[in-house]
C-alpha cells in the first residue's frame, strides 16, 4: 500500500530518476547535490530497493535503438481458476517484459491478462502470439493485440509536494 | 554495432549495478578492465543512444495509487481529448493505439480516492465513458532483457 515518502526521499527519487551521474563517486555526487553524505545516499537506495520503490539499480537499455521496434500489447481473456498459474507461466517468457492480471468490465471488455510483448519486427511478434496461445490453451476464450500507433505523453515519475 | 564488451555489460548490469562508493571500479575489477574504460564504454553506449540511463528503475505502484485507462474516443475528437489528458500532472504515459479503444493512459496518484475524483472528472468533461484497469496481479519476473 502507499508509502509515506519523505521530503528528502522525494528528492533522491527525483535527483536519480533520469539516472545517476556518469562520473566516478555519483552517489557522493548525489550527496553533495542533496545535502547529505554519501552513506546516507547509499543506505537510503538500499531501503528503497528492500521495499519495492526501486525494482534493480540498472543499465537500462533502450530498447527501440537496439532494434525492438514492434512492441505490443496483447490482451487475453482467460478463464479465472487458472489466471495465476498462467499469468506466472506467461512471465517467464523471454519476449514477455510485463504480464499484469486487469479487471474485466463485462460487456464491452472481457480481458483480464495484459501480456506486453517486444521484438524487431511485426512478423515476430506473431509468432510470440502462437507460442501464448499454444501455452494458454484451453483456458482463454480470445484475445486481441494493440499496437501504439503514437506516444502522446510519456514523462518521468512527477511526485506531489 | 555494438561491440562483445558492450554488450557484456548491457547484459550483465541490468541488475545489480553496484550500490558502492565506487560502483565504476567495481564493474571494472569485476570485468578485469580499467575504471577508465568503463566509464568511457558506457559514455559511448549514452551518446549512441543504446543506453537510456544508468541507474534506479522505480516501481511507480510502490510510492502511490496508479492505474491504467483506456477511452474509446472518436477520430476528430481525438487530439482535443488528448490534449486534455495530456494536461494533468498524474497523467505520465499517453498512448494512442490502432483499437476501439484508441487512447491508453496510466495515471499516478497520492490515493486511489484522487484518482477516481481525477477519471470523473475527465468524464464529466469528455463526456466518454473510460475504462478504468488498475493492475490486480503483476506476475513480474525480473528477468532482464537478453541483447
Amino acid at each position: 500500500m502507499m508509502k509515506q515518502l519523505s521530503a528528502t526521499d522525494k528528492q533522491l527519487i527525483l535527483a536519480t530518476q533520469a539516472g545517476l551521474p556518469l562520473c566516478a563517486k555519483p552517489y557522493q555526487q548525489l550527496a553533495q547535490q542533496l545535502q547529505l553524505t554519501e552513506q546516507q545516499v547509499i543506505a537510503k537506495l538500499e531501503q528503497f530497493i528492500q521495499c519495492g520503490i526501486i525494482r534493480r539499480i540498472a543499465v537500462v537499455p533502450n530498447h527501440y535503438k537496439l532494434g525492438y521496434t514492434a512492441n505490443a500489447m496483447s490482451v487475453w481473456d482467460i478463464d479465472d481458476d487458472f489466471i495465476d498459474a498462467l499469468g506466472e507461466k506467461m512471465a517467464q517468457l523471454p519476449f514477455v517484459s510485463h504480464c499484469y492480471q486487469r479487471p474485466r468490465h463485462l460487456p464491452i471488455w472481457p480481458y483480464n491478462l495484459f501480456i506486453m510483448l517486444h521484438a524487431k519486427d511485426k512478423s515476430t511478434i506473431h509468432t510470440q502470439i502462437q507460442q501464448i496461445k499454444q501455452q494458454l490453451q484451453p483456458h482463454y476464450q480470445r484475445y486481441e493485440l494493440l499496437y501504439s500507433s503514437k506516444i502522446l505523453k510519456k514523462t518521468g515519475l512527477r511526485l506531489n509536494p | 554495432m555494438l561491440s562483445p564488451l558492450e554488450r557484456q555489460i548491457l547484459n550483465q548490469y541490468q541488475h545489480h549495478f553496484p550500490l558502492s562508493t565506487t560502483p565504476y571500479a567495481d564493474m571494472a575489477k569485476a570485468l578485469k578492465l580499467s575504471e577508465a574504460s568503463v566509464i568511457h564504454c558506457l559514455r559511448g553506449l549514452m551518446r549512441k543512444g543504446v543506453i537510456s540511463r544508468i541507474g534506479p528503475v522505480f516501481q511507480a505502484k510502490k510510492m502511490g495509487a496508479s492505474t491504467l485507462v483506456a477511452m474509446a474516443v472518436p477520430t476528430e475528437r481525438l487530439e482535443t481529448v488528448a490534449a486534455l489528458i495530456n494536461s494533468y500532472e498524474e497523467v505520465n504515459h499517453n498512448y494512442e493505439r490502432n483499437h476501439q479503444f484508441n487512447l491508453w493512459f496510466v495515471v499516478i496518484a497520492q490515493t486511489w480516492a484522487d484518482i477516481i475524483q481525477l477519471l470523473a472528472e475527465i468524464e464529466t468533461i469528455t463526456q466518454l465513458p473510460l475504462l478504468n484497469l488498475p493492475m490486480e496481479t503483476d506476475y513480474y519476473i525480473d528477468l532482464g532483457f537478453p541483447i
